[in-house]
């Protein structure tokens, strides 16, 4: 079965490879094989990794006993229903008559991503990274040499004029002309600079998971030489 | 009732986590526990829907034969035979081959997992490690250094994949201290990371969390509605 | 057609072909290549390191098939790392495609290098559960709420009740661990983990994202995270700080140190499409200006 296994991951891998040449019948087969499985595979995990234990455990401990050990003899914690009534309700997404009753759930999704998001942006991605900022010694004298504390200063003038200029790039509601049109575009640069990093690293990326398939086509191939 | 409801339901869930997250006494401390909890609850039936989803959607296409209807067929087998088998837990169990809804879901034993491993992992990692060839042929054909904005970025890019090389090493490594510590590549390399590249990164991100800020407020507060839909 | 508006016209299966031989050939010879830690990732090392035996630390694997190239060894890495320094590891995924990783880390890592560890007393593998940063949130109030049961070890050892796991006594929320080092490719990743473990329940946070990721968490060092891994040369970085410190992992753990070489020819090829690129551009750009 392992050796079926094998060479069915082999074939489809070859198979989606093909694309490199040209679209053709062997991509789009492993394709559209590949949209079906990973929807099932998503589909069973929430079930058995959250339905299950974490609602259905709950509201019928007992009943459920046998397949989840954990809830035997716990007691029935009945505010869960309001979970299993909502994901129910969302179902009926699939029900056009009712689909609108699925917007109760989205609501609710739409609720607590915004309420948790608006505290902790605030709190990590903007009231932090400012503080990161400005907390910074625009002048420090603590380098190991005369060359290393002159780029210590310089890094850190960096980071609070590069912060500054970028923010005031992105600033639209005034015209971009004289000194702020000057620092807007020291901010472009140090935004080109990101980017270009943010490129390095991504070809980086893309290239490992190349080695990763070559590695498994390594192996199969040494399976059956 | 189709408008109403949902913007009070949003109102009400986004008001109570901000406020739990500046009063941790109750009732808010027991809503900032349980409201996660439900969420995660919900977006495992999210799961759920969008599996009914893919099926509704392919079955409509095989029924009506719409172009390339017949791949369809491939994409509703292979959801059917990855639901049943993981729904039911087939695999070696101690007496053969049966049912054992105890097991654990990453059972190497039930044939879900056999399914993932032969199916959904060679699958998934092709596919991403296709995105290795469009990007050597971008590198190629797209990146010109047509501007000095380009430019700048260009040699950055230059720095960072050079930097960790032999070759970054080499080109360099004549530098004399104390200037090695910055100018040789591969320190270069760490210094643009964590420099210049820290100060374009942590600009995006302030602008995004502005972003993200006022647009969760005008979600709780039902100035933006168009996740409601039309009517 | 003179001969740079021709190298600017190459068909890009060309390109395709060059990029696989210059793969596949440097990872044919098996050779690694020599990598020295980068500071940000001495730190997370440090950081790791610097724990007390039985300290508490939380590894989130959540990536999946499609990135384990680059992830798998810094889970690796960390995981041989901390039951090397005696602590308790206690691991978890909030990705669907997280579960079988966990396996393979239980099974070909923590059990095959660690015999002697027990699980339950020295680590112990508690699944996936749904919600992305939703289950970040309920695990800083309720982290047994959330793992009623445990997920066991395959066909070995059958999922518990978390109530019967010696390990999961003390543990309340996420306050209650040392450290948290979640390894990660997207969302949700280390960046939810910044937002909704580390900055709310205090306890450091250090991880490992892939490369395409790495460069949108600088902003977060050092402050909210202790460190990170950027990609497989994050990876192998690591790896080439652990074997440093502990020799005694100089064979098992440089999976990515051996990847950095056929890394790094690709790394050459692609300055070279974009020096070549370049050069044809300029050169046909100076013809058309010519005529």
């Amino acid at each position: 079965m392992e050796t079926l296994q094998l060479w069915i991951g082999a074939l489809l891998t070859l198979m989606i490879f093909s694309f490199l040449y040209r679209d053709n019948p062997f991509y789009k087969f492993a394709e559209h094989l590949f949209v079906g499985v990973s929807a099932a595979y998503w589909m069973v995990q929430g079930f058995w990794n959250e339905i299950v234990p974490n609602l259905l455990a709950k509201l019928f401990p007992n009943q459920m006993a046998n397949i989840v050990e954990a809830a035997r003899g716990s007691q029935v914690q009945s505010h869960y229903a309001i979970a299993g009534i909502l994901g129910l309700i969302l179902l009926t997404r699939l029900i056009p008559p009712i689909a609108w009753l699925s917007r109760w759930s989205m609501a609710f999704i739409i609720g607590y991503t915004a309420g948790t998001n608006l505290t902790r942006y605030l709190s990590s991605d903007f009231v932090t990274q400012v503080q990161s900022t400005l907390s910074r010694p625009l002048i420090t004298g603590s380098g190991a040499n005369w060359f290393d504390t002159l780029m210590l200063n310089f890094s850190n003038l960096v980071i609070v004029g590069g912060v500054l200029c970028g923010l005031i790039y992105f600033f639209f509601s005034k015209e971009h002309t004289g000194a702020f049109g000057k620092m807007s575009r020291v901010g472009i640069w140090v935004l080109m600079v990101a980017f270009g990093a943010s490129f390095g690293y991504t070809v980086m990326a893309r290239i490992s998971l190349l080695i990763g398939r070559i590695e498994f086509l390594r192996g199969w191939i040494l399976s059956f030489l | 009732m189709k408008r109403g409801i949902p913007i009070a339901i949003t109102f009400l869930v986004g008001i109570s986590l901000v406020i739990a997250f500046f009063v941790p006494h109750a009732p808010f401390d027991s809503l900032d526990r349980h409201i996660p909890e439900y969420f995660n609850i919900i977006a495992a039936f999210a799961f759920v829907l969008g599996g009914g989803n893919l099926l509704r959607v392919h079955l409509t296409r095989i029924t009506r034969r719409d172009h390339e209807w017949a791949y369809s067929i491939v994409t509703v087998v292979g959801f059917l035979l990855m639901m049943i088998a993981g729904l039911i837990k087939i695999g070696q169990t101690e007496t053969g081959t049966g049912i054992n809804l105890k097991a654990d879901l990453a059972d190497p034993a039930l044939f879900f997992n056999w399914l993932y491993d032969g199916i959904f992992v060679p699958c998934q990692a092709t596919m991403f490690s296709l995105l290795a060839f469009f990007v050597a042929s971008a590198s190629y054909r797209a990146f010109r250094a047509k501007t000095p904005e380009a430019t700048i970025l260009l040699v950055a890019a230059f720095v960072v994949l050079v930097g960790r090389t032999p070759v970054g090493q080499w080109l360099t490594g004549w530098v004399p201290p104390p200037f090695d510590q910055y100018l040789h590549i591969p320190n270069l390399s760490a210094w643009i990371m964590s420099i210049p590249n820290l100060a374009g990164q942590r600009t995006i991100q302030i602008g995004i969390a502005l972003g993200i800020i006022s647009n969760s407020l005008r979600l709780i507060l039902g100035i933006e509605r168009s996740h409601l839909g039309g009517d | 057609m003179t001969f740079f508006e021709k190298l600017g016209s190459v068909d890009r299966r060309w390109i395709f072909l060059f990029i696989a031989v210059a793969v596949t050939i440097p990872l044919l010879t098996g050779r690694s290549a020599p990598v020295i830690p980068s500071p940000i990732v001495q730190h997370l090392f440090d950081a790791i390191d610097a724990l007390p035996p039985g300290s508490r630390v939380l590894l989130s694997l959540d990536f999946g098939p499609s990135t384990v190239p680059e992830n798998l060894p810094m889970a690796s890495a960390v995981a041989r790392h901390c039951l090397k320094k005696n602590l308790a590891l206690y691991v978890i995924t909030i990705w669907a495609t997280g579960p079988p990783i966990i396996n393979t880390l239980m099974n070909d890592v923590i059990r095959a290098d660690f015999p002697d560890k027990v699980y339950g007393v020295d680590y112990v593998n508690l699944g996936y559960k749904v919600g992305n940063q939703g289950v970040i949130q309920a695990l800083n109030t309720d982290f047994k709420g959330q793992y009623t049961m445990d997920a066991g070890l395959g066909k070995d050892l059958a999922p518990q009740p978390t109530s019967r796991i010696a390990m999961m006594k003390p543990i309340g929320g996420l306050r209650d661990f040392q450290f948290i080092v979640p390894i990660g490719s997207g969302f949700p990743g280390v960046k939810e983990w910044v937002q909704f473990g580390g900055d709310v329940s205090g306890v450091d946070v250090g991880g490992g994202v892939t490369a395409v990721e790495a460069p949108l968490l600088y902003p977060y060092y050092p402050q909210q995270l202790s460190g990170l891994m950027g990609g497989l040369l994050g990876a192998a970085e690591y790896e080439a700080a652990l074997t440093q410190a502990y020799p005694e992992f100089g064979e098992s753990a440089k999976v990515a140190l051996v990847r950095m070489f056929p890394q790094t020819v690709a790394h050459l090829v692609i300055v070279g499409f974009v020096v070549l690129g370049n050069i044809a551009f300029f050169a046909a750009k100076r013809r058309a200006r010519k005529r």
